[in-house]
């Protein structure tokens, strides 16, 4: 422990705590705009690089201005935060990173959810005191995911913390010197011609509007305008948990019912569910774990729903291709369903219907454009919003979601198990097999549906399931730092799996590139995960075979799972993408 | 007299660089010797600190200090760096040194990794720097076949190995911890100190960072003693600095002199004074990121703290001497721009603010300067120094502070009178055909790029001032002086 003094307050910490660190303690409040404590996945950015944290330190007689998020404390160390010469030094580094900042907030999508707008409100900046030459990029509009205007970059670094340390992917890392440094991806080539995944966790961690989603807002206002498209939307598990903070609900409420009806609101012509096509899923994927286990063949399998992951086997460990199970993402097998036997159903030609997702995922919309999912000039899904831009749109339409009563989702597409809403957590989709598999295998009741060891923030689980005797290993891991660990093993031939379960996002979608910014605060997202376990425990079915809807789906049109039928509408295949 | 005494320098241009034996010949590789046998790497370690040495790479840091911090570290595995990027425009002694004298800088490189328990020594040296590199290496194969570097030198059980690592070129990447960045083959930038080097420094190992020159000062020290080269110099300085002589003097090149003597010494004594016999106006030291010292200061003796206290630094031991040709403001202007070219754009102050004081003093020299401009440049100094993440951001004001306190008065010259007095400034100036020396000839009006010379054949020409763009081609083409410059 070292003891210090802040602004004439005594304060004990840890040794190798931060300035910052201390002052919380205490209750003071430093400004920080680069500065980010992803303290749930033991991830911080500390480049130091704004200098917005600056406080007066005098350390045994020595006096300098430091940096309060990454000066650790020492012993007998004196703070002072603010001295008008701190004041005037942070407010000065301000107005200089203003002064190379286009002032678009009228019309910028980060507006109001803006650090360095908070800070320059924070700090009272009402006049520009520097001018002088700006910088300026050209937009990088390459994907279909991530949107870059580096015009807005403020090279706090936090991005290629995210990029590099956390995910491992590397995209993202300083280039230029002096005025011209920015952020971004080797030579400046744009996102596309690199290997990014869209995992779109750097727009989650950038402060300002310097990354942020391609917005399909318009698109899809134009195809609900369409009196001659019959316009469906599926809702994404983890959408739900997320979208009340964006209407000022506490973090962590369901807002299943206010969704539903929002998006009703909104003018969608039927409201449906991704965990029904979840609960699919897992006909498909725990039939083929089966059988491989059967076999005892191409193990471990892994799962593929999160496009992120699959785009990061693609680009990374072309060699281990042939393991992830060959189910489509919930997303896609909504939209091939519902452009066959829903479009079936209601006498709708599929070229007429229009199918939006709201995803808390950037990668999504990636994989909506996918080749292997578009047929005959059909895509199975049209449009992908993310969760913030729902919100956008619910807030462009005057409709406050919190104060929506509840109503249910439509059928056929809408009903869903307790199984279905976990995939939203790392270790969902997992857990949700498992309960099928299990029954399948042994033909008897699972008693206790809930696997607790796979739950949880944590980046790496591990597991051991008896299935009346079958030993099956499990892996769980979420965040892509992780995620290449546990290859890495596979690819040496170490690893001793069954199945594993990987998702980009750390925590999984709750964390996705899509939700509403969380700014560091990671609590917001165990708030979440509580939230979806509740629903889970909530649901008279839990368990994705018993879903009445999904029967009826196979009764009417699938035939049984693994079926031709299902493999041409429901499964896919993964290619080498060049580095 | 002055005078100067070679301690760094001792053996260049004596000897040739590729012939260990002639270095062997001037008690080469003795110092070594002694240290091996004669002594305990504490002992060493006593003796470096106790001699007062300091880096002389910049800023000064007391040499044994350092390598105490990181002989305490605890640490499988540690390194020795020496710093040869020699960045400052102004500076060539490192240069100097590894072309003329590169085993004594591998020779203390090796002490120095005996003292702090590394085995591991690393020459950071600019790629542009090609003879200095091929003599290193000559110098390196020559000390392995000796036995003075590799396994158990000189039969002890101390091993050595030393490597070259080529620099990309960038000022930045002298700065230790973007030195030790670039080795790892990472971005050449800057990180937050603490941690220091000394505890985290390559591959998070404990590292030493030295520059050639205190490497060179290491051997003599072991060899003749501490008295002997606290003998030199100053109490807080002590031994001997090596200047690169620049500018508007006679005898321009390398001087060596001990700490302590004074600029006027240098400049006068040992430089031979000022060319053309014009007049003295400053002296920057410290290269880009020093000051300027005027007259007035000239018989301050050259310490680490005297050169702070009048608003510059030892810096690498640049020294460029300005006449009353050179425009004070302009001088700010080019230091501050070569700053901003090389840094790393990595923390606000330096990214942005040099750019901006860049701007402001544009302004100045191009005659739309206010008051305002002074108080911005002031403030934007200010954070400068105290925000920025590393050295060269928290020094890159310092030619605009010098140059404001020094010489105030050409500032509000440009500013308020909207002249330049060293006529550098082309904006502040006005072209005027003197009638009574105009012949008429018309040379000037047929040169002019914009046309704005008018007049009749074999009457004076006139100049119009509101069109003229100041690129004085009529002043060059004009055979009669008829055209004045204010
Ligand atoms: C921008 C910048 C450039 C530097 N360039 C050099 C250099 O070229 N050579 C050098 O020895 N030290 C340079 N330094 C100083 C080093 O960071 C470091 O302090 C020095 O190498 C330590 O060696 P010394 O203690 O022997 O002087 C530079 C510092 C800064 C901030
Ligand atoms: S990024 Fe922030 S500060 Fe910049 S324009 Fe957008 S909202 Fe305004
Ligand atoms: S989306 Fe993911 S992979 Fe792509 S740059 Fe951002 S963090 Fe890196
Ligand atoms: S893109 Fe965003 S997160 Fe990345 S350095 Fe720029 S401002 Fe920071
Ligand atoms: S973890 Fe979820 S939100 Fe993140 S990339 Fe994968 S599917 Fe998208
Ligand atoms: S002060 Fe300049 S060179 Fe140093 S880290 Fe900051 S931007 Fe880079």
């Amino acid at each position: 422990m070292s003891r210090i003094t802040i602004n004439d307050i005594q304060v004990e910490v840890f040794k190798d705590a931060t300035i910052l660190d201390a002052a919380k303690e205490v209750g003071i409040y430093i400004p920080t705009l680069c500065h980010l404590d992803l303290e749930q996945f033991n991830i911080e950015n500390k480049a130091g690089s704004c200098r917005i944290c600056m406080v007066d330190v005098d350390t045994n007689g020595r006096k300098k201005m430091m940096p309060a998020c990454c000066t650790p404390v020492e012993e007998g160390m004196v703070v002072k935060t603010n001295t008008p010469e701190v004041v005037e030094v942070r407010r000065t580094v301000l107005q200089l990173l203003l002064s190379d900042h286009p002032f678009e907030c009228l019309t910028c999508p980060k507006s109001l959810d803006c650090e360095l707008q908070a800070l320059a409100k924070k700090f009272g900046i009402y006049e520009v005191t520097c001018t002088g030459k700006m910088s300026t990029y050209e937009i990088d509009h390459s994907s279909k995911s991530i949107k870059r205007d580096l015009s807005k970059c403020i090279m706090c670094r936090r991005c290629e913390t995210v990029c590099t340390t956390m995910q491992t992917v590397g995209v993202l890392s300083g280039f230029g010197r002096g005025f011209k440094a920015v952020v971004a991806p080797p030579e400046m080539e744009p996102l596309t011609e690199s290997v990014c995944v869209f995992c779109g966790q750097c727009v989650n961690a950038c402060p300002t509007a310097a990354l942020t989603e391609i917005n399909y807002i318009s698109d899809v206002w134009k195809a609900i305008n369409n009196p001659n498209k019959k316009v469906i939307v599926q809702t994404a598990p983890a959408v739900r948990v997320g979208i009340g903070e964006e209407f000022g609900l506490p973090a962590g409420t369901e807002a299943t019912g206010m969704l539903t009806a929002g998006l009703r609101r909104l003018g969608f012509d039927a409201v449906f569910d991704t965990n029904f096509s979840a609960d699919l899923t897992i006909m498909e994927e725990a039939h083929e774990l089966i059988e491989r286990v059967k076999k005892n063949e191409n193990l471990p399998i892994l799962t593929s729903c999160c496009p992120g992951w699959i785009n990061f086997l693609e680009f990374q460990f072309p060699e281990l291709l042939n393991i992830p199970s060959t189910c489509k993402s919930p997303q896609q097998m909504f939209g091939a369903i519902a452009k066959s036997y829903y479009a079936e159903k209601i006498g709708v030609k599929p070229e007429d219907m229009v199918v939006v997702s709201i995803m808390p995922c950037l990668a999504k919309k990636y994989e909506a454009s996918r080749e292997e999912f578009i047929k005959d000039g059909i895509t199975d899904v049209d449009y992908v919003l993310t969760t913030r831009e729902l919100a956008q749109m619910l807030k462009e339409a005057g409709i406050n979601l919190d104060k929506l009563k509840d109503e249910e989702y439509d059928n056929p597409l809408g009903e869903s198990s307790g199984a279905a809403v976990i995939f939203g957590a790392s270790g969902g989709v997992l857990e949700a097999a498992l309960r099928t598999a299990y029954e399948w295998i042994t033909k008897k009741t699972l008693g206790n549906v809930n696997f607790k060891d796979v739950r949880g923030m944590e980046g790496v689980k591990e597991a051991t399931v008896d299935i009346d005797g079958l030993k099956v290993n499990v892996a769980v891991t979420s965040g892509l730092g992780n995620a290449r660990k546990i290859l890495t093993k596979i690819k040496k031939g170490e690893a001793n799996y069954h199945a594993i379960e990987i998702m980009a996002c750390p925590g999984g979608c709750l964390n996705g590139g899509g939700q509403p910014y969380i700014h560091g605060d990671t609590s917001i997202l165990d708030k979440r995960l509580k939230a979806i376990y509740s629903i889970d425990e909530s649901k008279v079915i839990r368990k994705s075979h018993e879903n009445p809807y999904i029967k009826k789906l196979y009764d009417e049109f699938l035939i049984e799972p693994g079926s031709h039928k299902s493999h041409d509408l429901l499964h896919t295949q993964y290619f080498k993408k060049n580095k | 007299m002055a005078q100067q005494i070679r301690i760094a320098l001792r053996n260049c241009g004596k000897l040739d660089p590729e012939k260990i034996e002639q270095y062997i010949a001037q008690s080469g590789y003795l110092a070594l010797e002694k240290a091996l046998f004669d002594n305990k790497p504490e002992d060493i370690l006593k003796l470096i600190i106790d001699s007062g040495l300091r880096g002389r790479g910049g800023g000064g840091f007391p040499t044994g200090i350092k390598w105490q911090a990181a002989a305490k570290q605890k640490s499988d595995e540690k390194f020795v760096i020496c710093n040869a990027d020699e960045g400052d425009p102004g500076a060539f002694m490192d240069r100097a040194v590894l072309e003329g004298d590169p085993h004594s800088v591998l020779e203390a490189m090796t002490i120095a990794g005996y003292c702090i328990g590394a085995n591991k020594g690393i020459i950071y040296i600019r790629a542009e720097y090609p003879l200095a590199i091929e003599r290193l290496n000559v110098a390196i194969d020559q000390a392995y076949k000796m036995g003075f570097l590799g396994k158990n030198i000189m039969g002890t059980a101390f091993s050595f190995d030393i490597s070259i690592k080529l620099g990309a070129g960038a000022f930045v990447c002298g700065e230790e911890t973007a030195l030790i960045k670039s080795i790892e083959g990472k971005r050449g930038e800057p990180i937050v100190k603490p941690p220091f080097p000394a505890e985290k420094g390559l591959w998070m190992k404990p590292t030493i960072v030295n520059n050639v020159e205190t490497y060179a000062s290491v051997c003599p020290i072991i060899v003749n003693g501490l008295e002997w080269f606290r003998g030199v110099g100053t109490e807080k300085s002590p031994g001997t600095k090596v200047f690169a002589l620049a500018g508007k003097i006679n005898n321009v090149g390398l001087v060596e002199v001990p700490m302590g003597s004074t600029l006027r010494e240098v400049v006068y004594e040992i430089g031979g004074g000022i060319k053309d016999g014009k007049e003295f106006k400053a002296v920057q030291t410290g290269g880009p990121s020093g000051g300027c010292i005027t007259k007035e200061s000239l018989d301050t003796p050259i310490t680490y703290e005297n050169l702070i206290q009048i608003g510059s630094m030892m810096g690498s031991g640049g020294m460029i001497v300005l006449d009353e040709d050179d425009c004070m403001v302009n001088i700010a202007k080019f230091y501050l721009e070569f700053t901003l070219d090389e840094s790393c754009g990595k923390c606000t102050p330096c990214r942005v603010g040099n750019t901006r004081m860049f701007e402001l003093l544009e302004d100045i020299t191009e005659g739309r300067g206010t008051q305002l401009t002074i108080t911005k440049l002031e403030t934007l100094a200010n954070t400068i120094k105290k925000a920025s993440l590393c050295g060269l951001g928290q020094t890159a004001p310092n030619p605009v502070l010098s140059t404001m306190k020094y010489f105030k008065h050409e500032y509000e010259e440009h500013i308020n009178n909207k002249k330049c007095r060293a006529k550098v400034c082309r904006e502040l100036l006005t072209f005027e055909i003197v009638a009574d020396k105009c012949v008429g000839c018309s040379l000037c009006a047929r040169n002019c790029p914009v046309f704005c010379i008018h007049g009749e054949p074999k009457t004076p020409f006139v100049i119009d001032q509101k069109a003229c763009i100041k690129c004085g081609s009529c002043v060059e083409k004009c055979n009669f002086d008829a055209i004045t410059v204010s």
